[in-house]
């Protein structure tokens, strides 16, 4: 399964930095969410897969014994999810407002500041 | 002792203190500054009798001592020279400029930056550290700068000081590639104490490497052939400056380093020949071209630069009498050409010009001035009993017994000598013979001072010239041996009838029959400027130009102001470094076994995956990419549930919900969804993505071979319910152990919904759009 998730990662990646590549505004939106998944995916990776162990203490337990899933990529990429979600927020505000300024999507024309008011 | 720390700094905590008084209350008590460089001049002065007898002061105050940078000060007979020079003209140009630039709205300016630059000069020739050298190099450079900018509301003013900024500001890298370099090979930053190791200097794998930077640093801050041409622009700095910065003082500081590591470069042969030609070359092109200008400082400019390719020359020939030379021509240069500028600033005062065709018979209304000038003329020309006939005398001794072509060497200096006989009787003399020029208009009688700080000058060179012992025993009977370990040869005047009293006649007739000979005129001038084209100066603008040109073509390719563009550099080269790897070595071990051991849950999983990533990919409609990336999120949420994490689930199940949400709130405000990139463009992307995606994987793959460090999970594990009393490791780590971060991580959210909040709140009104 490892093996299989981490190509999985290569696709996310490769979806995500074509989707950035276009010129439409939206698409570069959902290129980097696809990109987010793929790096939380490998941070994922990183930490080593552990089946159906979460590291919680058990109740009468002082600290995680016996196999359990790495903590330390979990806690990251908790704060990765959380964090890019005011990102993405915040950018699809953006191209809206952009969008109602400039007449259009096209990032292509979107390159002088000159216009921008 | 810290004493000289204190002295130099001074000039610094003095040009403050300049600042404090104020424009309109310096004006009326300009005397105040000079008081700085006489002090320092009897301050120095009071160290000469014990220095003649061989004393040697030093002042240590450690700074960075964990790299050997200190605040080490030497004064020996050599510095003492150098600051001597400094505070003394010092002194006669900031009581000159207190007449000069009278009245001049700026004039405050002028002296706390002049102020800065003494002592940094006064640093330079006494630090022993050669980074604390290298730093007081730079500041002459800056504050040289800044004086060439004086007149900063012109032009040409602002394009001379840039240019030689960056002329004497890459010398002064190179100054400091050398002292990193031989801090490094010797071990230690002290000047002294890097003659211990001699043979790092003479005859090491990294000799010539240091070689190289020290005629850098050296031949651009001394305006050695070709990096000469900034020093004639400078001239566009008032004339005190110029006096002061770029003839007795600044240039003269490479002249000093060049002089300050001969006992280094002793036992290396390429040193001093190196320093032999560039010096010949210099002193024989700019001796040449004083035929050629017709600005009287455009003719001191070139006969100092002349006269630094003498000293540079003199150096190269690396004999006590040449070493010995090279010290007696410093100070008569200093002291002629010093009175000489000064001259010329006061005749462009009263006369209001500096065009040499148009003054004459200036000695009706400027006699005082007229004496001075004629004396300075004299030693620059070398005449009897100056004291420049004196370092005229010495140079043909070197060359004489200049060891390598004795005939050929001569010869050079003789040109040499002719021309600066011309070009100190041009500027000294002709201003003030023959008829006055009508042209010209009254000419009012100047200040006091505008003619009595360049007789000062004259009539030392005068002095010295009558009293030769008092220059040898105050410098050369020292620092030869210093420089060179052997005696110096006794100056005198009279050396009864030989070859080289012969060699001074022919060259001082010589030089005042050219002066009768050739008029300077501006057609002369104009026909020079046809060369203009290949001169180094041309040449160097050019380059600069063609980096400039190069450097846009460059900045417009990678930054073309397209996003595409600086994501695809980033890409490509990402994809090369993750490609070389995987091509080069190649550690990829996959196990059927493991495949056979997925059950179908996970399947399902990757099927939806790649499903609904293809679905967001392809799609024509916004309404299924945004499905589709919705979808992709809830996969990863199983993904989370099925190995051991609830908490990021469940954060991502909310999230991914809300973005979704979001997404098709604004969606309808938004545009449709186009193909605005043509088939190849498509094509072209693809392939960067997919090699991207390919090699990440095979990469990922290659780490997961590795045991991962499980220090801190481990850490993290045993201490979460002992330290903070949480069941949830994540939970704890987040709230607790990294609480800080997390705070900051609600700020960020915090900032964004605000932003949020004001692009959907903002209306502008049309007169504001």
């Amino acid at each position: 399964m490892e093996i299989l998730l981490a190509i999985m990662t290569g696709i996310l990646y490769a979806a995500g930095i074509y989707l950035i590549l276009r010129r439409s505004l939206v698409k570069l939106i959902i290129g980097i969410v696809i990109l987010g998944n793929g790096v939380n995916l490998l941070i994922f990776l990183m930490g080593g897969l552990v089946k159906g162990n979460p590291p919680l203490i058990l109740s009468e337990g002082k600290a995680l014994e016996g196999l359990y899933a790495d903590p330390v990529p979990q806690a990251l990429i908790l704060t990765a999810i959380v964090i890019s979600f005011g990102l993405q927020s915040f950018a699809i505000v953006l191209i809206k407002r952009a969008y109602k300024v400039l007449k259009t999507d096209d990032i292509d024309t979107m390159n002088k500041t000159d216009d921008i008011t | 002792m810290t004493v000289f720390l204190i002295v130099i700094l001074s000039s610094f905590v003095f040009s403050l203190l300049l600042f404090g008084i104020g424009q309109k209350t310096f004006q009326r008590m300009t005397w105040f500054a000079a008081l700085l460089p006489i002090s320092l001049f009897i301050y120095f002065s009071s160290f000469a009798k014990s220095i003649m007898n061989g004393e040697v002061y030093n002042s240590f105050t450690s700074w960075v001592p964990s790299l050997g940078i200190n605040l080490d000060f030497r004064l020996d007979n050599l510095a003492l020279l150098f600051t001597l020079l400094i505070t003394g003209v010092g002194s006669i140009v900031f009581l000159y400029t207190t007449q000069y630039l009278k009245g001049h709205p700026k004039l405050l300016r002028f002296y706390v930056f002049l102020s800065i630059f003494m002592g940094a000069m006064l640093g330079l020739v006494t630090s022993n550290n050669i980074i604390t050298l290298f730093i007081f190099w730079e500041l002459t450079s800056i504050s040289s700068f800044f004086l060439i900018s004086f007149n900063n509301t012109e032009a040409p003013s602002r394009k001379s000081a840039i240019i030689a900024l960056t002329i004497t500001g890459l010398g002064g890298l190179a100054l400091l590639a050398f002292a990193v370099l031989a801090g490094q090979i010797t071990g230690t930053l002290s000047i002294a104490e890097m003659l211990q190791s001699p043979e790092v200097f003479a005859n090491h794998q990294y000799s010539v490497i240091l070689m190289v930077f020290i005629f850098l640093a050296a031949f651009t801050k001394s305006a050695q052939f070709p990096f000469h041409f900034w020093l004639p622009g400078a001239m566009k700095a008032p004339t005190p400056v110029s006096t002061y910065l770029h003839s007795a003082t600044m240039v003269k500081a490479g002249i000093y380093l060049l002089l300050r590591f001969t006992p280094h470069f002793q036992n290396n042969s390429y040193f001093f020949t190196t320093l032999l030609i560039v010096g010949a070359i210099t002193m024989l092109y700019a001796a040449f071209q004083t035929l050629f200008k017709t600005d009287l400082k455009g003719i001191l400019a070139y006969s100092t630069i002349g006269a630094l390719g003498i000293m540079v020359f003199l150096i190269g020939i690396g004999t006590s009498a040449s070493i010995t030379a090279a010290i007696v021509f410093i100070v008569v240069h200093a002291l002629y050409k010093a009175s000489l500028f000064l001259v010329t600033g006061t005749i462009d005062h009263q006369a209001k010009t500096r065009d040499i065709t148009k003054l004459s018979g200036l000695r009706k209304v400027l006699m005082p001035l007229a004496i001075a000038g004629l004396i300075a003329a004299l030693s620059s020309g070398g005449f009897p009993p100056t004291v420049g006939f004196i370092g005229k005398d010495l140079i043909y001794e070197a060359t004489l017994h200049g060891g390598l072509n004795p005939v050929l060497l001569t010869t050079m200096a003789v040109l040499t000598n002719i021309l600066m006989v011309f070009a100190g009787l041009l500027v000294g003399v002709k201003p003030f013979a023959g008829k006055q020029n009508e042209d010209l208009g009254e000419i009012k009688k100047p200040h006091f001072f505008l003619w009595f700080m360049p007789m000062i000058l004259a009539v030392l060179s005068l002095l010295f010239g009558l009293f030769p012992s008092m220059v040898e025993a105050l410098f050369t009977h020292n620092i030869t041996p210093l420089l060179t370990g052997e005696e110096s040869p006794h100056l005198a005047i009279w050396h009864g009838f030989n070859l080289i009293l012969l060699l001074s006649a022919i060259t001082i007739i010589s030089g005042i029959i050219i002066y009768f000979i050739w008029k300077p005129s501006h057609k002369k001038e104009g026909s020079m400027m046809k060369f203009e084209a290949i001169s180094p100066k041309s040449l160097a603008l050019k380059f600069s130009d063609l980096f400039q040109k190069l450097s846009y073509i460059l900045t417009r390719t990678f930054q073309n102001g397209y996003l595409r563009r600086y994501v695809m550099v980033i890409l490509v080269l990402l994809t090369l470094v993750f490609g070389i790897h995987v091509f080069i070595n190649p550690r990829i071990f996959l196990s059927v076994k493991e495949i056979k051991a997925l059950n179908w849950n996970e399947i399902v999983i990757l099927a939806m995956m790649l499903v609904s990533i293809l679905f967001t990919v392809f799609t024509k409609s916004r309404l299924t990419a945004i499905a589709g990336m919705g979808v992709l999120g809830y996969t990863m949420c199983l993904i989370f549930v099925f190995y051991g994490a609830p908490d990021l689930a469940m954060t991502q199940f909310s999230i991914d919900t809300l973005t979704v949400i979001l997404f098709v709130l604004v969606l309808y405000r938004l545009p449709k969804y186009l193909k605005l990139s043509n088939r190849t463009n498509r094509v072209r992307d693809a392939i960067v993505a997919m090699s991207f995606g390919t090699f990440l994987a095979f990469t990922i793959i290659e780490i997961m071979n590795e045991t991962p460090l499980k220090k801190t999970s481990e850490y993290y594990a045993e201490n979460a319910y002992v330290l903070a009393k949480g069941k949830n490791v994540v939970n704890v780590i987040l709230v607790d152990f990294r609480g800080f971060d997390t705070m900051i991580e609600i700020v960020v959210l915090a900032i964004s919904a605000i932003g949020v909040f004001a692009l959907l709140k903002l209306h502008l009104k049309k007169n504001e759009k």
